[in-house]
């Protein structure tokens, strides 16, 4: 009894998006990145849940919220391996994953200090270049960087 | 925005480079064509740097145009905090072509993106010097009669020597075969050996600059090893007269070969070589002025024909 009551508090979406399987450590980069914070609809969020393919993971639920695959897939570069389970009227109508766009702009801060993007209020424009290990070139400075490398813009 | 700006080689390809090579020949043949008559040039550099002003203004003089500009970054209005965009877009209300040189890398590129005229990269950082690259290529092709299949030895700074990775970049259109010497600290950054066995360029690697190395080159390529680069002075001494080229290793070296040098030189080639006729590098600096007057002309949408024409009228 107890136990579905839990579920039914997390589980009841009639209709949006629940994002799955996000790693523990990059779920409010994932909220930061889709800007949920600016969203008026209700959000349920979980972190530290307990996940056999993660450890840990994070859940996010979104009411009456669908993205279109730019909007999310920029989600990519932290949470590669997340989950979309769109829902209507209480069932999951598709499941999709992410897919690392070949273009980031205005996502990731260039690591190279003397790379005109650092010092110029402007836009940054990556190239994806390998989306397996994540190695992205800036499209201005022309230097490849990898995920220890690049920060995300705040 | 879409124009005909020179940011980088690598977005030419072999037609091209081979094109613009034609273009600077007709320039070398005669340097003085009235063709930017009524343009007006913008050097603006950002970062000093005089040869490669000097050898573009008098570029765009050749070619009768007039010049506006600045070469002192304190003077400008970025010293008061402008930023890249304002500037450029001011000054493309005013210019035909805005030649630039700046300190920061991809600076030419936002530039090009957002300037309504063609923008020339002089240089950006450790980056891009296309112009460079350019007259490199025409030096290499004037002396050896062709780009394919050469013996290519680069010397000195690999690591940081922005010329030598742009040189390489370009050459893979011509079947090269590179060898690198350079000390350890500064060697060829393993980014550009990936790209050469990507492309299918053979290379070799060498701490040791001595006649046997050099005995089969074409083009010798020696660049300034920089005292700065290093952490450690004595090892900078050291290094400093292991690659220094001397007249008397040139003895058994084909007779074909030629010694290019970006400039300004400062040891690394010593001063009895200037007299050996396969010491090349001041020609090379000449061949600037040919290769800079066709880019002007290419970005501005001058063609051959045009100044084959031009030449009959």
């Amino acid at each position: 009894m107890k136990e579905n009551k839990q579920r039914l508090l997390v589980a009841a979406l009639e209709n949006g998006t629940v994002i799955d399987h996000i790693p523990s450590d990059q779920l409010f980069t994932v909220v930061h990145l889709l800007k949920l914070d600016k969203l008026e609809t209700k959000i349920t969020i979980g972190n530290n849940l307990v996940s056999s393919k993660l450890g840990k993971k994070g859940i996010i639920k979104l009411a009456n919220k669908f993205f279109d695959s730019d909007e999310i897939n920029k989600i990519s570069i932290v949470a590669p391996h997340i989950r979309l389970n769109i829902i209507r009227n209480y069932e999951v109508v598709e499941k999709r994953e992410v897919d690392m766009p070949n273009q980031l702009l205005g996502i990731v801060k260039c690591a190279n200090p003397k790379c005109i993007t650092n010092n110029e209020p402007m836009t940054t424009n990556f190239h994806v270049i390998d989306k397996e290990k994540c190695t992205i070139k800036c499209h201005y400075c022309e230097k490849e960087q990898t995920k220890e490398d690049f920060t995300i813009i705040e | 925005m879409d124009n005909r700006s020179l940011v980088s080689l690598a977005q030419h390809s072999k037609e091209k480079l081979l094109y613009l090579l034609d273009m600077a020949k007709r320039f070398e043949e005669n340097p003085n064509r009235r063709l930017l008559e009524n343009k007006v040039v913008a050097t603006l550099f950002f970062e000093p740097s005089t040869r490669t002003r000097l050898s573009f203004e008098t570029a765009a003089n050749r070619l009768s145009a007039r010049i506006i500009g600045f070469t002192d970054p304190k003077s400008s209005s970025s010293a008061k905090g402008e930023t890249l965009k304002d500037t450029i877009t001011m000054v493309a209300n005013y210019a035909d072509i805005i030649v630039m040189r700046h300190h920061l890398e991809g600076a030419a590129r936002y530039a090009a993106e957002i300037s309504p005229v063609p923008i020339v990269n002089a240089g950006d950082g450790a980056n891009q010097h296309p112009s460079q690259t350019m007259l490199d290529l025409y030096s290499i092709q004037k002396t050896q009669g062709t780009l394919e299949n050469l013996n290519i030895t680069l010397v000195g700074d690999l690591k940081y020597g922005r010329t030598v990775h742009s040189l390489l970049t370009a050459m893979r259109h011509f079947n090269p075969n590179f060898r690198f010497i350079s000390p350890e600290e500064l060697k060829m950054p393993n980014e550009y050996k990936v790209f050469c066995r990507q492309q299918g360029i053979p290379f070799e690697e060498s701490t040791v600059f001595n006649e046997r190395v050099i005995a089969d080159t074409d083009i010798l390529y020696i660049t300034r090893v920089q005292s700065e680069r290093f952490t450690d002075m004595l090892e900078y001494e050291r290094v400093k007269n292991a690659y220094t080229l001397h007249n008397s290793m040139l003895e058994g070296t084909r007779p074909n070969m030629r010694i290019l040098h970006p400039l300004p030189r400062v040891n690394e080639i010593s001063y009895d070589v200037d007299n050996n006729p396969k010491a090349y590098y001041f020609e090379q600096a000449k061949n600037g002025l040919y290769a800079r007057e066709a880019i002007l002309c290419d970005v501005l949408g001058i063609t051959i024909e045009d100044i084959d024409n031009y030449e009959r009228k």
